[in-house]
């Protein structure tokens, strides 16, 4: 299998600074990442999920453990911008990743320091501005956009480095319910563009639209599979501070009753079709 | 006690050339006891309107009375005002600074001028009432909490001020699906042992239909609409125009009725869902 993101073993531990303690926020983490692929990353606050996030694009080192990103060792400071190209990062709050006072501004920064040549700058900016749906408001002032539209504006930045792997952190956590979906659906249309996701979350139902779904808890992944596998063992899920989908709650519910609800039902569409069976 | 927003205008940066209306004509009313949802999509004017209730912004024209008096007038104290009105912002717990989580709670009610004797014994209440155990915490440094109870000590610090009206902005951002639960019962909780008027502002349709008694949707600047979630809520093509959603549940029993299933309108809850489904589905197992 052809991995683009490598972990083996790894341990990330600081220390609290009042009394020294010693915390261990990523506990022997071993992790491939398959080249294309869409992986959702769940768990509750605290779990190890941004810190092993950070720990992929060398915004942190392992403490021990090795991480490869495209082949290149996150330890090897002489690929530091490699591998900040190839594993892009979006985090949660759009204010804070956003630098310039015009929308293309912003998203020529990163190719501009990758000391690419102008032509192919303008070209890049143009092409990612494109690719999120925001090339008409290329001149505006990002403080007058709305969040999803900043949101796709930090996305465009990353697409503009041409990464083979974008890393999101909780990208809709701030967004109205229209935000929400207008990053999901730039992010299932990068996916399909072959650009490897990872997208860490609390909502369910975004996970639930992944390839797989990847559970952490107190910094050791607890679950890995295809959401559908994930998300049948609801009970264990919501003992991890977690939930389910809502279709699979309500699937669970039927079953009680005695309606056959088929395990791999998790998404709204797949209960109304599974629904129109009764008709 | 009530409180009547009237023709309440909002200008920024006015007389510039990028100045804007955030807020135009906004009139309603909130009754004694009335648990209130604000919904709207980002720049509908949402946070301009709760600024202006606890008097962190003052209007271009309009009133706002609350009980008998109009807090936009010159002569109010805005101290009385913040006193009355408690406002939880967005990810509260970064403005957690104190030592201690009793500390931290204390300092709001210790600016009141109210005997150590009283500070203690709100900071105790405001503690165990957002769901944390006081003699565990009290005396931690609350920067050493989890997320979800670091947002709870910041929330007990406006609850120890005792306000009649509690306005909370996004309460549940960024917390896990179990602290987010948690936080919902906590503030169903205090809105029903307070009997204060509680405002939450959100963008979760599903907590929104869950908890609240009438919902204010705004737009531009304006009261789009008003009324019960169940009112609200099944004006769905209104609602997706402006940049909203439904309820998750009502969503998807709205997709089955377009397909053709005889389904009860106004469906808002899980639980609501369930029971339709039941209803639909369980004559075929039989027959």
């Amino acid at each position: 299998m052809d991995n683009i993101i490598e972990i083996d073993n790894l341990i990330f531990e600081y220390k609290r600074d009042e009394d020294r303690e010693v915390i261990r926020a990523v506990d022997q983490v071993s992790l491939n990442i398959e080249r294309g692929s869409f992986v959702a990353i769940i768990g509750r606050n605290g779990s190890g999920k941004s810190t092993l996030a950070k720990n992929i694009n060398a915004l942190l080192l392992p403490t021990f453990g090795e991480v490869n990103v495209d082949g290149f060792n996150t330890r090897d400071e002489s690929a530091l911008w490699k591998i900040r190209q190839t594993a892009g990062m979006v985090f949660q709050n759009p204010d804070n990743q956003l630098v310039s006072s015009i929308v293309e501004d912003d998203v020529a920064f990163g190719p501009e320091n990758l000391g690419i040549e102008p032509k192919e700058i303008r070209k890049r900016v143009d092409e990612s501005l494109k690719a999120v749906g925001m090339y008409e408001e290329r001149m505006k002032a990002p403080h007058l956009l709305s969040g999803g539209q900043k949101q796709r504006i930090a996305i465009a930045g990353v697409v503009a480095m041409k990464p083979k792997c974008i890393i999101l952190d909780e990208p809709t956590a701030m967004l109205d319910p229209k935000g929400r979906d207008e990053v999901m659906a730039i992010i299932k249309k990068l996916h399909k563009e072959g650009i490897t996701i990872l997208l860490i979350t609390h909502f369910m139902d975004e996970a639930a639209r992944a390839d797989r779904v990847i559970i952490m808890d107190k910094g050791c992944i607890v679950m890995d599979g295809q959401p559908k596998q994930v998300f049948a063992r609801a009970d264990e899920i919501r003992k991890l501070s977690l939930d389910v989908p809502l279709p699979v709650e309500l699937a669970e519910r039927l079953r009680q009753e005695g309606i056959a609800v088929p395990p791999e039902i998790i998404t709204a569409e797949e209960m109304v079709e599974f629904i129109c069976q009764y008709k | 006690m009530s409180i009547q927003v009237r023709d309440l205008t909002h200008i920024y940066s006015e007389g510039l050339p990028y100045e804007s209306v955030a807020l135009k004509d906004v009139s309603f009313s909130i009754e004694d006891g009335e648990f209130v949802g604000v919904i709207g999509h980002t720049g509908s004017g949402k946070s301009t309107m709760i600024q202006h209730l606890n008097g962190l912004l003052k209007p271009r024209s309009g009133s706002i009375t609350i009980g008998d008096v109009d807090i936009t007038k010159g002569n109010v104290l805005m101290r009385d005002i913040r006193r009355r009105i408690g406002l939880v912002f967005q990810y509260p717990e970064y403005q957690l600074f104190e030592e201690t989580v009793h500390r931290d709670v204390a300092f709001g009610p210790t600016n009141l001028g109210l005997t150590k004797e009283e500070v203690d014994q709100r900071v105790i209440e405001a503690i165990n009432l957002v769901g944390l155990d006081y003699d565990e915490i009290g005396e931690r440094s609350p920067f050493e909490l989890s997320g979800g109870q670091k947002r709870r000590v910041a929330i007990a610090g406006v609850i120890a001020m005792k306000p009649e009206v509690l306005i909370l902005d996004e309460p549940t951002a960024g917390l896990d699906p179990k602290a987010h639960k948690d936080v919902l019962e906590m503030i169903k909780k205090i809105h029903e042992t307070q009997k204060n008027i509680t405002i939450l502002v959100s963008h979760n349709m599903n907590d929104i239909a869950k908890l609240v008694d009438k919902v204010l949707v705004m737009e531009k600047g304006r009261i789009a609409m008003e009324g019960t979630p169940r009112q609200v809520f099944s004006q769905a093509q209104k609602l997706k125009k402006m940049g909203l959603a439904l309820p998750q549940a009502s969503d998807m029993m709205n997709k089955l009725r377009n397909r053709g299933f005889d389904i009860k309108e106004g469906i808002l809850t899980n639980d609501e869902a369930f029971v339709e489904l039941v209803r639909i589905l369980k004559p075929d197992i039989k027959g």
